[in-house]
């Protein structure tokens, strides 16, 4: 009986079915497809609200599990959430419905393939937060490539293709060596249910490879220093729908999968190999907030500033801490509404003057009074001003980072000046000065379809900035699971150390 | 000695389908003349079709007959299958392909039933002899069929090529298979594998590495490639689709017999040949491919590289790393027919082009031709979820099972290398502008592409039926 995990994933297949069926090239036939895309992704978030709804959040187990057979009797079609996992899902279904407005009329040509684009993303996206088994997860996770190299590609700017081709080979690269080792724990566990693997202790020597290759995937996709290249390109030359994408959703898989695979399947290696990442992570956020401060582009800048706020996540993950853990999650959603918004945000004026150029703007509060105020708040979280939700994630993150390690956090802490040097330089430059540029006086302020793009995401900005509870609830059953399982097995190694001495 | 009984004939069923088809249609065309052609051709469609279910259907016993030369397990039979399904479908786009004129002769289906034959012998061959037997069959009629295009130099260039290399290849596969008889006294593969399991000499492996050479050329596996490049560049489409699809499966399947179950008891001596092999022909296949601008020759380096991913599979000697190489093959045969079927569609008004740049804009003039096309690229490129990730996955899950973790490192990251240029030809097709330049497509190509791509899609979502028929048959070599 499928229930409403498979539902997720099978709505946005009909309605990019529906949107075959749809003929001509006419504006009718344009605005019918357009209408039927919303659609599609208002009823997933409806559905994906209901799953909420039945979700309990004080239970660490996986929820609303729904199991077929498939390839074999160990590799199953399983799906299902948890704690960390519905967050994501949520994210996902609540960003896809302003891509497809953000995209309204600035798409105009190939309106058709790329809205079906949009909607096989959607069902890979969400496939790959709620697979239970490591095949599926793969499919989902590398299947993804597919949709975004074609929205990079197709309807992306001038240098699209050369983004396009290195934002695949590189993701793919990093996910061919997490196949090998999809491989190997199939073959040493006998299962690759993600259920059963969370309770199978890999020998400490295989851990540590295991977690090489799924670092290798994870790191790509995060991205962490200094395999983030791809991600300004990809960021710049996308659609503005494809980079909120990008930024809210597939930046998430990468801490989603540390999350998921390799601290708690691999607990002897994560502790091992935490210093490493403690390094990269300061490198993200100290290195790409000073590369960020030169950026001419505006995408650009926010691009770094993701990578940046990235290192947080994965410092936070590494400290093995519950502050830790559940601020990089915290975070990693915050992240996902803040950047997708400033993507937004860019979109807005890029529509009308065609240039993301800093320097090409200047004054826009004369002319865009509700647009400055939303990007003030968007701004402002990115900065991570209290009172926004991005204030929770980076301070939680310091804390539990703090607890372990002080000259990590010391370090990590000069992010936040630094961020508030790039953002409020980019809003002063866009956004105050004088109106004195040509081109932009006939600049317009935000539409009703914008202002119902923005209003929501400043609403939930400033709630989960001040009511963190709602999300910050739904991750501590399960980190409190995982640290209890992950600390007895480093026990375990400590107690068998031991007794070898 | 008695006559051959009649259970015997049953076990030949398809064999017998396909030689008596052929001898037939052979006096049809001998007195019919050039009008027959088209029931030439249609009838040995029909037979062919005919024989792969004479073939399916066979009852799932291991048989023996013909004083052991010939077996029928269920091994031979998934691979029948297979390659009659793939030299159907060469024939179908030859069928498509006599508005060219090129193939519109009667011989040239019954060069194909005959050769079909051959691989069929190959498949069910259980010794020395009747390996030899069945390759020099099917070697003969596709020297013939490469160069069947008379007027065009190229065609030519590439069936005498074919030929001399070929033939080269046959007498080292000879060489090696006299060294074997020499040292061990024996024809049968069962034989042989009893007294390569007691004793193994220098001479011995001598043999076996002429063999193995032998068996390379046929799957076009470094460093016996050469011939691949300008054989499927100058051969008529048709015929290269029948060389990609039908005897690479063919001799995959006779390489994967010989070595499991004449050598399969000490993989020890012949591993490192194959992981050779493998290696080079993945480098090979994916290096090469980058600076093809003619279609043809990118597939032909791209079932170079694909020769070396079955293969490492093989390098497993496990049941896993057969099914590896089935599941492989099978899924290979599916994507080869649908990009070659692609390619027969490049027609213009002035008659057919290959080159990629010839594709650009063509997800905007025929959307559903540049849909099926970027479906089998990915699909080739091994990007889940479709067909293509699932062969790779089984031949690299037992290589990993196996110990050959490099191996399969190496085979990953050259396939990273591969999805570069199979993502160029998505790339011209969807990310560049061109005029509208081919004609439409005919009934035989969109039948082909549209069955190639649900195969290749659903296969990748749901791959159960290929996975439990080839299970099945890769138990049946152990």
């Amino acid at each position: 009986m499928p229930g409403v995990l498979s539902g997720l994933l099978i709505l946005p297949l009909i309605g990019a079915a529906l949107i075959l069926f749809v003929r001509g090239e006419d504006e009718a036939a344009l605005s019918n497809i357009r209408y039927i895309t919303l659609f599609t992704t208002l009823v997933n978030l409806l559905l994906s609200l209901i799953a909420w709804w039945q979700f309990d959040p004080a239970n660490s187990a996986f929820q609303l599990v729904e199991q077929a057979s498939w390839i074999s009797s160990a590799i199953t079609f399983k799906l299902g959430v948890d704690g960390y996992s519905l967050p994501f899902v949520l994210l996902t279904t609540f960003l896809m419905p302003f891509c497809i407005l953000a995209s309204w009329t600035s798409i105009d040509r190939r309106v058709r393939e790329y809205m079906i684009a949009f909607l096989v993303l959607e069902t890979l996206m969400i496939g790959v937060f709620e697979a239970l088994d490591l095949v599926l997860f793969y499919l989902f996770f590398e299947g993804g490539l597919i949709p975004m190299f074609l929205i990079i590609g197709v309807w992306g700017g001038k240098r699209r293709i050369y983004a396009s081709f290195k934002f695949f080979l590189y993701t793919l690269l990093g996910s061919v060596l997490l196949l090998i080792a999809v491989m190997a724990m199939w073959k040493t566990a006998g299962t690759t249910d993600i259920v059963e693997l969370l309770h199978y202790r890999f020998a400490p020597s295989l851990q540590t490879w295991l977690w090489l290759a799924f670092f290798a995937s994870f790191a790509v996709k995060m991205p962490m220093w200094p395999v983030h290249t791809w991600l300004p390109d990809a960021h710049v030359e996308a659609p503005t729908a494809g980079s909120v994408i990008l930024a809210g959703i597939l930046l998430k898989m990468g801490g989603y999968g540390f999350i998921r695979f390799s601290l708690p399947m691999f607990p002897d290696a994560s502790q091992y190999f935490a210093p490493l990442v403690y390094a990269l992570s300061i490198i993200a956020i100290i290195y790409t907030s000073l590369v960020a401060m030169m950026q001419e582009d505006m995408k650009k800048l926010i691009a770094y500033s993701s990578v940046a706020h990235m290192g947080f996540v994965t410092m936070g993950l590494f400290s093995m801490t519950a502050q830790g853990i559940e601020g990089a999650m915290f975070q990693m959603v915050s992240h996902g509404l803040v950047s997708g918004a400033l993507f937004l945000c860019v979109g807005v004026v890029y529509d009308q003057t065609h240039t993301r150029e800093i320097a090409a703007y200047g004054g826009l509060v004369h002319k865009m009074p509700l647009y400055a105020a939303a990007f003030m708040v968007f701004t402002l979280a990115n900065v991570g001003l209290p009172g926004t939700s991005g204030f929770i994630g980076e301070f939680l993150t310091l804390l539990g980072t703090f607890r372990v390690n002080n000259w990590v956090a010391f370090f990590a802490a000069f992010g936040l000046i630094l961020s508030a040097c790039y953002a409020l330089w980019l809003y002063r430059k866009i956004i105050f000065g004088q109106l004195t540029k040509a081109s932009l006086a006939n600049m317009a302020d935000l539409s009703p379809r914008q202002v119902w793009i923005m209003a929501p995401l400043v609403a939930l900005v400033i709630y989960y900035g001040v009511r963190p509870g709602v999300i910050l609830d739904a991750f501590s059953a399960p980190t409190e699971a995982l640290l209890k399982t992950t600390g007895l097995a480093l026990g375990t190694v400590k107690a068998a150390a031991l007794a070898v001495q | 000695m008695t006559a051959v009984a009649v259970p015997t004939l049953a076990t030949i069923l398809p064999e017998l389908v396909l030689a008596i088809g052929a001898l037939l249609l052979l006096m049809v065309g001998a007195f019919q003349g050039a009008r027959s052609v088209n029931l030439v051709h249609g009838a040995s469609f029909a037979i062919l079709i005919i024989a792969a279910l004479a073939a399916a259907f066979q009852p799932a016993v291991t048989v023996t007959s013909f004083n052991g030369a010939f077996i029928a397990d269920d091994f031979s039979r998934f691979m029948k299958v297979v390659t009659l399904l793939g030299a159907a479908a060469a024939l179908a786009l030859a069928i498509d392909d006599m508005g060219g004129a090129r193939t519109k002769r009667f011989e040239f289906a019954i060069l194909v039933l005959l050769s079909a034959l051959g691989m069929l012998l190959m498949i069910s061959a259980n010794d020395l002899i009747a390996l030899y037997l069945g390759l020099e069959l099917s070697s003969l009629a596709l020297y013939v069929l490469a160069a069947v295009d008379r007027e065009n130099a190229k065609a030519s260039e590439a069936g005498l090529k074919y030929f001399v290399l070929g033939a080269l290849s046959s007498g080292m596969l000879l060489y090696g298979a006299s060294l074997i008889y020499g040292f061990t006294g024996q024809v049968g593969f069962v034989g042989i594998a009893q007294a390569f399991k007691a004793a193994t000499g220098p001479g011995l492996i001598f043999g076996l590495v002429f063999l193995m050479a032998g068996l390379a050329f046929k799957i076009s596996a470094v460093p016996f490639h050469m011939w691949t490049p300008d054989v499927y560049e100058g051969a008529p489409t048709p015929v290269t689709t029948y060389f990609a699809a039908a005897s690479k499966v063919a001799a995959m399947a006779l390489t994967t017999r010989v070595l499991i179950q004449g050598f399969g008891g000490d993989a020890s001596q012949w591993r490192q040949i194959v992981v050779f092999i493998s290696i080079a022909s993945m480098a090979l296949g994916s290096f090469a491919a980058i600076g093809q601008r003619n279609l043809k020759r990118l597939m032909a380096y791209s079932s170079i590289g694909h020769a070396g991913y079955a293969l490492v599979g093989l390098s497993a000697n496990t049941v896993d790393g057969v099914n590896g190489v089935l599941v492989y093959m099978a899924i290979y045969m599916a994507m080869t027919v649908g990009t070659f079927a692609c390619i027969l569609g490049m027609r213009t008004k002035d008659g057919p082009v290959e080159t990629i740049d010839d594709l650009a804009g063509l997800s905007k003039s025929q959307p559903g031709f540049a849909f099926v096309l970027m479906v089998l690229m990915f699909s080739l490129a091994g990007v889940p979820p479709l067909a293509g990730f699932w062969a790779k996955w089984y031949v690299f899950s037992a290589a990993v099972d196996a110990g050959l973790v490099p191996l399969a490192v190496i085979g990953f990251l050259t396939s990273v290398v591969g999805a570069f240029y199979y993502l160029r030809v998505i790339k011209v097709m969807y990310f560049d502008d061109g005029p509208r330049r081919f004609e439409p497509l005919s009934g035989v190509l969109k039948a082909l592409l549209a069955i190639s791509a649900a195969i290749i899609i659903l296969a990748g979502l749901i791959p159960t039926p290929i996975l439990t028929a080839a299970a099945a048959a890769a138990k049946s070599l152990f």
